[in-house]
C-alpha cells in the first residue's frame, strides 16, 4: 500500500515536472497579483471565460465593446477600435497598435470583474434583506424564523453592541449606513473566498470608497464639541494651536484612511497567502507538497471565513466609533462633577 | 504599485452602486427589519411591565385581602370580647337580684315566722292564763264551799295585810 503511494507520487511528480517544463517558466508572483487585481474578463477556470463590457468615456465620446474583442482565436491581445488592453489597463493604440502614453480624457467606467462580482453581491443582499423584511410583515410580532432567525441577531448585535454601545442615543440616524456596509463588507468578503470569485473587497478604490463615505458621514454629523475639540482643544494652550490644529486635522484623515488601508489589506493578504499556499505546489514542481499545501490552505481558509466577518465588524465599529466622537456631548474635564444638570 | 492605486471606473461604480443599495436596503430592508425589531421589543416590554404592573396588583390586593381579613378578625374579637361581657353582666345582674329576692324573701320569712311566734306565744299566754283562772276558780270554788276554809283563808289575807 504504502509502496502504491510512492509510485503513484513519483509517478505524478513527473508528470507535473513534464507539463511544466513544456510552458513558460511559472511565475508565482505574477499569478497571485492577477488573481488579486481587477480584469476585464471573468474567469471561472480554464475555458470558462465571462467576457465583461467595456465603457470608456474618450474625451465625451460614449464606447462601449465587449472584451473579449481585446483577443483573436490565439488568446493573443490585439488592439480594438483603436483601443488597447495592457497589463491590466486600457489605452488609446497609437499606430503600430502599441499602447500610446497620452491618456488625457479618457476615462475608463469599464464593468470588470470587480464590479460585475459587486453587482453579484448586491443582488445577494437585496435578495436576502428583502426576503427578510417582508418575513417580518408577515410574521409580524412573532419569533423569527428561517433566515430571518439567523440574521435577526446580527441586526441586533450591530444595533446593540456596534451603534448603541459607540453613538449613543443618536444612533438610530447611523443605522441604515451602519448595517449597509457591515453586510456589504461581509458579503463581498465571503463571495471573494468563492473559487472564482473577485477579490472585491480587497481593492483599494473599494475602501477607499467606504472610508471615504464613513469620513464624510463623520465630518457633516460633527457637532460644536467636535469641532471644539478639533479647533480649540480643551486643557491645552492657546500658544499651541498653530501645531495642535493641524494634527487634529490629520487625525480626521488618518481615521478614515485606516479603514480603507486595513480592510485592503486584510483581504488582500488572505488571498495571496491562500494562493502562495497553493503555488508552492508548482514552484517545487511536486504533488508530494500537495497534502501540506492544502491543509495549510484550507486552515488559512478557516481563518479567511473569519477575517471576512471580524473585518466587517472592524469597519462598522469603528465608524461607528468615529460616529460616536462626533455626536458626543462631552462632559469637559473642568466641569467634572459639577457638570450634572447643566446640559 | 498597481495594487493601492485606487481605479476611478471601479471607484465610481462602487460609489453609485453602494449608495443605491444604501438607499433601497435602507427603505425596503432596514425600516421595516428595525421597525418589526423596536415592535416587538416594545409589546415584550409592555407585555413584561404589564406582568410586573399585574403582579404588584395581586400583592396589593392580597395585602388589601390581609387587611380586611385581620379587620375582620379584629371585629369578631371584640363582638366575642363584647358578647361575653354582656353575658357575665347579665349573669351577675341576675344573680345579684336572685339574691336580693332571696334575701328579701328570708327576712319576709322571718318576719312571718317571728309573728306567728308571738301569736302563738300571745295565743299560748292568753290560755295558759285562762287556764290558770279557771283552775284557781275551780281550786276556790271548791276550797271555800265550806264556810271554816273561807274563814282560813280571810285569816290568811289579814295576816298577809298585818304583815304588810
Amino acid at each position: 500500500m504504502k509502496k502504491l503511494f510512492i509510485l503513484l507520487f513519483s509517478f505524478l511528480t513527473i508528470s507535473a515536472q513534464a507539463a511544466s517544463s513544456e510552458g513558460e517558466e511559472f511565475k508565482p508572483g505574477d499569478l497571485i497579483m492577477h488573481h488579486i487585481a481587477d480584469d476585464y474578463s471573468w474567469h471561472f477556470a480554464d475555458g470558462a471565460v465571462l467576457y465583461l463590457p467595456v465603457i470608456l468615456i474618450d474625451n465625451g465620446k460614449f464606447v462601449s465593446f465587449s472584451s473579449s474583442n481585446f483577443y483573436n482565436e490565439n488568446h493573443e491581445l490585439v488592439p480594438y477600435e483603436g483601443y488597447v488592453l495592457n497589463h491590466g489597463h486600457i489605452y488609446r493604440a497609437d499606430a503600430s497598435g502599441e499602447p500610446s502614453e497620452d491618456k488625457a480624457g479618457l476615462y475608463d467606467f469599464s464593468i470588470t470583474k470587480n464590479v460585475a462580482s459587486m453587482f453579484v453581491s448586491v443582488a445577494l443582499l437585496f435578495l436576502v434583506f428583502f426576503s427578510i423584511a417582508s418575513s417580518y410583515k408577515k410574521n409580524a410580532g412573532k419569533a423569527p424564523r428561517g433566515l430571518q432567525s439567523f440574521f435577526e441577531p446580527i441586526v441586533i448585535f450591530v444595533r446593540d453592541e456596534i451603534a448603541k454601545g459607540n453613538i449613543g442615543p443618536k444612533y438610530e440616524r447611523y443605522m441604515p449606513y451602519l448595517l449597509t456596509i457591515f453586510f456589504f463588507i461581509w458579503f463581498n468578503n465571503l463571495l471573494g473566498l468563492m473559487p472564482g470569485g473577485a477579490n472585491l473587497t480587497g481593492n483599494i478604490a473599494v475602501t477607499l470608497v467606504l472610508a471615504t463615505l464613513t469620513l464624510l458621514i463623520t465630518v457633516f454629523s460633527g457637532n460644536k464639541n467636535y469641532w471644539g475639540h478639533i479647533f480649540a482643544t480643551p486643557g491645552v494652550p492657546k500658544w499651541l494651536a498653530p501645531i495642535m490644529i493641524p494634527v487634529e486635522l490629520i487625525g480626521i484623515l488618518t481615521k478614515p484612511f485606516s479603514l480603507m488601508v486595513r480592510l485592503f489589506a486584510n483581504i488582500t493578504a488572505g488571498h495571496i497567502i491562500i494562493l502562495s499556499l497553493f503555488s508552492l505546489i508548482f514552484i517545487f514542481k511536486s504533488v508530494a507538497v500537495a497534502p501540506i499545501s492544502v491543509a495549510f490552505a484550507i486552515f488559512m481558509f478557516f481563518l479567511e471565513l473569519l477575517v471576512a466577518l471580524l473585518q466587517a465588524y472592524i469597519f462598522t465599529l469603528l465608524s461607528a466609533m468615529y460616529f460616536g466622537g462626533a455626536v458626543e456631548e462631552h462632559d469637559h474635564v473642568d466641569d467634572m462633577g459639577f457638570g450634572e444638570g447643566a446640559h | 504599485m498597481d495594487l493601492v492605486t485606487p481605479n476611478f471606473g471601479l471607484i465610481f461604480w462602487q460609489l453609485v452602486t453602494f449608495l443605491i443599495v444604501m438607499f433601497l436596503l435602507s427603505k425596503f430592508a432596514w425600516k421595516p427589519i428595525m421597525g418589526a425589531l423596536r415592535e416587538r421589543e416594545t409589546s415584550i416590554e409592555n407585555a413584561l411591565s404589564a406582568a410586573e404592573q399585574a403582579k404588584l396588583e395581586m400583592q396589593g390586593l392580597k395585602a388589601e385581602n390581609e387587611k380586611l381579613l385581620a379587620e375582620a378578625r379584629m371585629e369578631r374579637d371584640r363582638i366575642l370580647k363584647e358578647a361575653s361581657e354582656a353575658a357575665n353582666n347579665l349573669v351577675e345582674t341576675a344573680k345579684t337580684k336572685a339574691n336580693d329576692e332571696g334575701a328579701r324573701m328570708i327576712a319576709q320569712a322571718r318576719e312571718a315566722i317571728e309573728n306567728e311566734k308571738l301569736a302563738a306565744l300571745a295565743e299560748v299566754k292568753n290560755m295558759a292564763a285562762a287556764l290558770s283562772v279557771d283552775i284557781a276558780e275551780r281550786i276556790l270554788r271548791k276550797e271555800l264551799s265550806d264556810p271554816k276554809a273561807q274563814q282560813a283563808l280571810a285569816e290568811d289575807y289579814i295576816r298577809e295585810v298585818t304583815l304588810n
